[in-house]
């Protein structure tokens, strides 16, 4: 199949990007990337610079991809992450827009390569069991409740890779920052220091310049992980309780 | 020179316990001024530096990913081995470590697995404390289920993404003393070269992936959890940047590379499909439990598979042939992998193999689908439900135990694996072999440690399934933050390290001189098209079967493409700012001196164990013949910039175990 590639070049992040078009011949069997990778090796045959992109596992788990595809986070498929999105959804002759991630707080680096490390900060406020290494009690102590140990697992299952966050108009980390408070305080060994950590991890997320959310659901579509919007409903009930019925 | 171990005296029961009970400690006091490198936040690194961090040294952690959550452990899909015999099925500690003694084949060390073993139990009591979210019963208990190579359940997991689980546990708790100041945390930093200071290790080169910019480290001591070399092969499991540059570069400071030829081809991958590839995509083991593994039984059938004229279904229950169930009645689909890898080799060797490209086999989940249907129709009250009842709730038990990996087969695919056989082929997926360290996990430089992927230690010459992620965390949870006390305790009077030492300028000196002359070649091919050429070499003469002539001829051609190389290769850009195909380029040179050694070691191991099978050492029956009386030693290589390689030996003693001939029939 012959594409036709509108992709945004940027060479740092001080200077100014634009579009630029590509022609590639691909095969519907390739992976999203794969098909970046022959377009790479042909720019570099002609001695010209490959379109620096983000990429590691190749397998949907690690969150390294992402790219804005015709639109869209990690491109058209529900539940995809941009490595797992396969050219046998594209048809010959597409055009396909690619644009790196668009929020505040991701600058853009190079092409389509942004600085998500505001996630990281956000976890190193409070997404953490306060617990060192050591004698823990054993595993089987705490009984869990099956149901409740999967609804922990559903949020826990986020990959970290800003989709959300690209997807939302706010350009807020809601939905992210939702699943880690959810995991844990779901779970009894994380339950205990809930107040504190919602109230950290919110207040970090503000001063990251992550927006607001105001209700659209577009991060809830876009998640490669199909993490659910009522993380963020429950997130906001644990931030209510904090600010309001503790006796700090 | 005979290498030696350091294993402790006395009982093998008792010698972890007696020995970290007598080591040197180092006072809270003195931690405080103790700096420790730890490069890479995979399973290993992120639980080393966050206990050392606990502990109150002052950790420097390196990766080169833009966040320390994305290591490839991340991607272990199947779970983690532990001896808490909670399936009530007669495990226990000695149970564990005479299953991952005898997987190995008899290559590794007893008291390393012995405490590995040990240490299991913690390692899933510290990750629920954490917050895993390990697979439970309706009890409220957590669940364990069945992986190659034993008899008992014992592999915990996190429905198929156990490693991404552990990984964000340990991801959190680095977190967490990263927000304390204990550790500082280095994103997009390759490490490129170790710095040695009158012969100990002292600190390390990087290179800012966003500026070029070559860097300076220094520390009291440097440990390396920097993972494997699978990448060697270009088409592996590992994530694209997986590399063995860290590892490489140590060695080429001295380290020795202990059993670079133990390599693991994984046997359930998803078949390649064209050149265009960039990587395979692991089925996870587990789904072995209830997938079998046949091919047809006549070559006429493959062959009409294989053109298009017929399909799976089409071949009677008769005509297929479920060889691992054939050959190995007692372990069935479950044998080991190394196994498991050879035997669908064979049958493909054979002609029966299913796909456009005659490597592929079929995983089939239909009697499962069935069996599970059954049973859960029964306990819905159905007494004599019909068959698409019956697949309706099998499908459903099955999404259950699988969904996540069938929706990832499918993606890749197209296929659905519910209605239609997976196909499957084995690929390089975990390198046994690594950097050697003793008993306390340090390396023949002192002050150089290894955890995890990247040392040699506990597997042999071949690793179960389940046990990568437990020896990980096991070396940076419960192992080395005591062990590097051993080294640490006569340091505490050594002050911090200046980067200004002489030592420091030469190594970055020497790291830049590489990097422009890779710059500079000026040539006409693409990294990638060195890498697919060693790849390809690698795969057919050092894979899963190997011999004599093809380990040669490899040599010679490893060192041809190494020659066209430094002398054709171009690199577009700039060595000042992001340059992707600079970053591969300093990894396949390095893989290209790897990948050497891998040879030589498989040559001079003239025996078949494990993951390394010599055609010209089997039995009758094909299955592999051990030399124990010629190669119970560990190889483990130093190599100087000549290529010049000399072998030391640590000969393995076995106490505790008598050596048998590993049989799963």
């Amino acid at each position: 199949m012959k594409l036709n590639l509108k992709i945004w070049r940027q060479k740092n992040k001080h200077s100014k990007g634009k579009f630029e078009i590509y022609q590639v011949d691909a095969n519907e069997h390739m992976s999203f990337l794969e098909m970046l990778d022959v377009l790479n090796e042909q720019l570099v045959a002609e001695k010209k610079e490959p379109v620096a992109f983000e990429h590691d596992c190749r397998e949907g788990i690690c969150g390294t991809c992402g790219m804005v595809i015709n639109g869209r986070p990690h491109g058209l498929l529900q539940g995809t992450t941009t490595c797992q999105l396969h050219m046998r959804f594209f048809k010959d002759g597409d055009t396909i827009v690619i644009e790196p991630y668009k929020a505040k707080a991701f600058p853009v680096v190079k092409d389509l390569v942004v600085d998500r490390s505001s996630l990281d900060k956000i976890i190193q406020a409070g997404g953490f069991v306060s617990i060192n290494t050591g004698q823990a009690q054993d595993a089987n102590n705490i009984p869990i409740e099956k149901e409740i140990s999967s609804k922990a697992f559903d949020a826990a299952a986020c990959i970290g890779c800003g989709a959300c966050v690209a997807a939302c108009p706010n350009g807020a980390a809601m939905l992210f920052t939702s699943a880690k408070i959810s995991h844990l305080g779901l779970l009894p060994q994380g339950a205990v220091e809930t107040d504190r950590r919602v109230m950290r991890m919110v207040i970090q997320m503000d001063k990251e310049g992550f927006g607001s959310c105001s209700n659209i659901g577009a991060c809830e579509v876009e998640c490669p992980k199909e993490i659910k919007l009522t993380n963020i409903a429950r997130m906001n009930r644990y931030y209510y309780k904090s600010a309001f019925a503790s006796d700090n | 020179m005979e290498l030696k171990g350091n294993v402790p005296q006395g009982d093998l029961k008792e010698k972890w316990i007696e020995y970290r009970s007598k080591m040197n400690l180092v006072a809270p006091n003195n931690k405080r001024n103790i700096e420790i490198i730890v490069v890479g936040t995979g399973l290993a690194g992120a639980s080393a530096a966050s206990t050392l961090a606990e502990l109150g040294y002052q950790v420097k952690a390196f990766t080169y990913h833009d966040s320390p959550r994305r290591a490839h452990s991340i991607a272990a899909q199947g779970g983690i081995n532990a001896a808490k015999n909670y399936a009530n099925d007669g495990d226990s500690i000695w149970r564990l470590f005479y299953d991952t003694i005898k997987g190995g084949d008899y290559r590794s060390r007893e008291a390393n697995v012995y405490r590995l073993a040990e240490v299991s139990n913690n390692i899933i009591d510290q990750a629920t404390a954490q917050g895993v979210p390990f697979a439970r019963d309706y009890g409220g208990l957590l669940d364990n289920r069945s992986f190659g190579g034993v008899q008992v359940s014992r592999t915990f997991y996190a429905r198929g993404q156990t490693g991404q689980q552990l990984l964000l546990g340990a991801y959190s708790s680095l977190s967490r003393q990263v927000a304390k100041g204990q550790v500082q945390m280095f994103t997009r930093q390759e490490m490129l070269d170790l710095v040695l200071v009158d012969g100990k290790a002292r600190g390390i080169i990087t290179r800012d992936l966003l500026t070029g910019e070559l860097k300076r480290h220094a520390a009291h001591a440097v440990v390396l959890a920097t993972g494997g070399y699978g990448n060697t092969y270009f088409l592996s499991t590992n994530a694209m940047f997986s590399n063995a540059t860290a590892a490489w570069r140590a060695a080429k400071r001295g380290a020795f590379f202990a059993n670079p030829c133990y390599v693991q081809i994984h046997p359930t991958c998803i078949p390649q499909s064209g050149d265009y590839q960039s990587k395979l995509t692991l089925m996870s083991e587990s789904l072995r439990n209830d997938g079998r593994v046949w091919v047809p039984r006549h070559k006429e059938d493959a062959q009409a598979i294989r053109e298009g004229n017929k399909t799976p279904q089409d071949i009677a229950e008769a005509d297929r042939y479920y060889y691992l169930e054939e050959r190995y009645p007692a372990f069935g689909n479950l044998v080991p992998r190394d196994v498991a890898s050879r035997a669908a080799k064979v049958a493909c060797d054979q002609g029966l193999g299913v796909n456009q490209t005659g490597k592929a086999v079929y995983l089939d989940f239909e009697s499962a689908i069935y069996r599970y249907g059954k049973s859960k129709a029964h306990m819905e009250g159905y007494e004599n439900p019909d068959k698409a009842t019956i697949i309706k709730f099998g499908e459903e038990v099955v999404s259950e135990k699988y969904g996540n990996l069938f929706e990832m087969y499918e993606k890749i695919t197209g296929d659905n694996p519910y209605k239609t056989p997976m196909k499957i082929y084995p690929a390089v997926h975990y390198t046994m072999g690594g950097l050697w360290v003793d008993y306390n996990l340090q390396s023949n430089i002192p002050g150089l440690f290894v955890a995890g992927e990247a040392n040699f230690s506990d597997h042999g010459a071949n690793r179960l399934g389940a046990s990568a992620l437990m020896q990980g965390l096991a070396d940076g949870y419960f192992v080395l933050p005591y062990t590097i006390g051993t080294f640490l305790a006569g340091e505490i009077r050594t002050p911090k390290f200046e980067t200004s030492l002489p030592e420091f300028a030469r190594t970055e000196r020497e790291t830049k001189e590489r990097i422009e002359k890779l710059m500079n070649i000026g040539g006409n091919q693409t990294v990638d098209s060195f890498h697919k050429r060693l790849g390809k070499v690698m795969w057919e003469n050092v894979g899963v079967a190997r011999n004599a002539g093809g380990l040669e001829k490899a040599i010679k051609e490893i060192k041809e493409i190494r020659k066209d190389f430094y002398e054709d290769l171009y690199i577009p850009g700039s060595a000042d700012g992001i340059n992707p195909e600079l970053e591969k380029a300093t990894k396949v040179a390095d893989f290209l001196e790897l990948g050497e050694l891998m040879a030589y070691d498989a040559l001079n191991r003239n025996e078949s164990c494990g993951g390394h099978f010599r055609e010209e050492y089997q039995t009758e029956e094909g299955e592999a013949l051990r030399d124990d009386k010629n190669f119970a030693y560990v190889a483990a290589w130093e190599w100087d910039d000549g290529g010049n390689h000399i072998m030391h030996k640590e000969p393995l003693k076995f106490e505790f175990v008598e050596l048998k001939t590993r049989s799963y029939k």
